[in-house]
């Protein structure tokens, strides 16, 4: 009965925002922010994997560019940091646009080791680049000025940095359900048929990759105001497993399944830290192994499947499908009866 | 000049090794393996302990160290890789990051980040009149016994009935097996000789890198980029971008410095934009 009322949209949508809104009183605030920030991050993994059959190992170049060059314009511009954090997250997507134009003309698992190799040049270029990004000190000091207003408390600040995550994450929602999105969807599950309906379907790729970047960026901006710093780290390569770890903990296509990912992995994480345990490679690369051979539909796909089955009906239709459930070619024909193909 | 371009073809042997054994485990099993700069690393520490705690040296290393790590890699195999084999090929390339991460740890755990020394092989600690300079004999042996490796596996895969069941079964595997060839009995022993391959590049990495946890994971993205420059699933494109990448980034570095590490990515992108399948890689397959 409370699993069958949770799995109705509006009780879940409403138990997200109090769990979002009281996140800072109920653990360390500035944790609760890199939670935010990190479950945008994947969000934003998850649109491109999960709906667009893309597998991004390099979005840590999106989310560092977008964390250097928003504490770039906060540092040397004195402009308030909402102002930094959309520049950021427009870097990463104007990044996103040669990346991606030159990545999506591979797809599978060369995709996956294109990007992975354009954000190890990316990470080489911020390197190198002292003069700008502070080699491998990186960028400190980041403020966060907003108007005079003292966000110095990081309890504060959470509530300053969360309507960016929100917004982002409605964005990510809004284009899944969109017209777009369901021809990313088709394209995921059967290229050469979207391709013979008229689609042009690098185009549409190309199009999701720059709104994931964006969507990373803004994840990115609001991570490093809140750190007050940038680093090398933001754009490394592990920064981007991660990310793509989050979004398989979760299960692959759910966006719901994302954010649990980014909150669990990031709590693991601070806890290591606390706890001074250093070598947390052995234990994030486990839990890789671990759900890669055995939960594959992560821990939200999982859970969707056993309320679905428990209730004996299938699901309220707003629900995003898995991949197997609707036939790709019927939900192409719809798409294309409505734009008028 | 030319003895930049000796510096180039050196670090292209390493490529040229990884990226081989990474094709040669792509072709058979259509796996992406993560893990690939891990063995390498291995192969690094594994010379490195034979001397330090048994006392074997160089020679002993060249062969013990990929034997070991060859029969580690048919047993992840067995274990892990074979379980994946039937799904979408992104999750054995997840499986062998978090198996990556894991190797990576362990062996940091144990030795830290700082680098460990090894020295040279006395027969090779001098250096040799190659006629315009002196260039150290090891660096020569390197070049050479790789370049010797590669043609060995490519003899092999043309010339032999082993070659011919693997590139068979690598092109079309159904109508390989249709034809009444075991497919599978191949597949774990060429996983393990694409391990191998990586050990052996560790230990010749041994005496002439820094050797530490990390030196495996940064060369691998760069010779995932070789791979795709090379063709993909290629063995010989593979072998012949990783020399070549070698020898025009070492001449890059000397007339661009600023660009020593960014030019096999910006190679990569102008390649890309030209012919998506690589330089020796087709076209059917792709999309």
């Amino acid at each position: 009965m409370i699993l069958r009322l949770l799995a109705r949209r509006p009780v879940l949508l409403a138990l997200a925002l109090v769990v979002a809104f009281a996140l800072p009183w109920l653990i360390y605030p500035p944790v609760a922010m890199d939670i935010a920030a990190w479950a945008l991050f994947a969000v934003a993994v998850d649109l491109l994997l999960g709906y667009g059959g893309l597998l991004s190992f390099g979005h840590a170049a999106f989310w560092g560019t977008s964390a250097y060059t928003t504490g770039l314009i906060a540092l040397h511009t004195g402009l308030p940091f909402p102002v930094a954090i959309v520049g950021g997250a427009l870097a990463a997507a104007v990044l996103a646009v040669p990346i991606g134009y030159l990545s999506v003309r591979l797809s599978g698992i060369y995709f996956a080791m294109v990007t992975l190799a354009f954000a190890q040049m990316i990470y080489f270029i911020v390197n190198q680049w002292r003069d700008v990004t502070g080699g491998e000190n990186g960028l400190q000091g980041i403020p966060r000025e907003l108007f005079g207003l003292d966000l110095s408390d990081p309890f504060l600040f959470y509530y300053a940095g969360l309507p960016f995550v929100l917004v982002g994450l409605l964005v990510a929602w809004r284009i899944v359900r969109s017209p777009f999105g369901q021809v990313l969807m088709s394209i995921r599950d059967n290229p050469s048929r979207a391709r013979a309906l008229g689609y042009p379907v690098d185009r549409y790729r190309l199009l999701a990759f720059v709104l994931s970047a964006a969507l990373a960026g803004l994840g990115g901006g609001v991570f490093a105001i809140s750190h007050g710093f940038a680093s090398l780290h933001d754009v490394y390569w592990t920064t981007s497993g991660q990310a793509v770890m989050m979004v398989v903990l979760g299960g692959i296509g759910t966006l719901w399944g994302a954010v649990l990912g980014a909150a669990l992995i990031v709590s693991l994480n601070d806890y290591l830290a606390t706890a001074g345990f250093e070598e947390t490679g052995i234990i994030t690369g486990l839990i890789f192994v671990v759900i890669v051979l055995l939960f594959r539909k992560g821990l939200w796909g999982t859970a969707r499947d056993l309320t679905a089955a428990r209730s004996g009906r299938h699901r309220p239709a707003a629900v995003p499908d898995p991949p197997s459930s609707a036939s790709s070619s019927e939900r192409l024909d719809q798409v294309a009866e409505r734009s008028g193909r | 000049m030319v003895e930049q371009a000796f510096n180039g073809l050196v670090s292209g042997a390493f490529y040229a090794l990884l990226a081989l054994g990474l094709a040669v485990i792509f072709g058979m099993l259509g796996v992406v393996n993560f893990a690939h700069g891990a063995f390498y690393m291995l192969g690094a520490f594994g010379a490195f302990v034979l001397l330090d705690s048994f006392g074997i040296g160089f020679w002993a290393a060249l062969l013990i160290v990929p034997v070991l790590l060859g029969l580690a890699g048919v047993v992840l195999e067995r274990l892990f890789i074979r379980r994946l084999a039937a799904l979408d090929p992104l999750y054995n390339f997840l499986l062998t990051f978090g198996l990556a991460l894991i190797l990576q740890d362990v062996v940091r755990s144990r030795y830290g980040v700082q680098s460990q020394q090894y020295g040279r092989p006395g027969l090779l600690d001098g250096s040799l009149n190659l006629g315009l300079f002196e260039y150290p004999a090891y660096q020569v042996f390197v070049l050479a016994l790789s370049a010797l490796v590669c043609g060995l596996v490519w003899l092999a895969l043309t010339r032999t009935k082993v070659g011919m069941i693997v590139r068979a079964s690598t092109e079309k595997p159904e109508l390989t097996r249709a034809l009444g060839i075991d497919v599978a009995r191949w597949v774990t022993p060429v996983f393990g000789f694409g391990i191998a391959l990586a050990g052996l590049a560790g230990v010749l990495a041994a005496p002439m890198r820094a050797i530490n946890p990390l030196m495996g994971a940064d060369l691998i993205i760069v010779v995932f980029a070789v791979v795709v420059i090379g063709g993909l699933g290629s063995v010989f494109g593979s072998v012949a971008a990783g020399f070549l990448i070698g020898l025009i980034s070492a001449l890059g570095n000397l007339y661009v410095p600023a660009l020593s590490q960014t030019l096999v990515f910006i190679l990569m992108a102008a390649v890309l934009l030209w012919r998506p399948a690589g330089l020796f890689g087709r076209e059917e397959g792709l999309v």
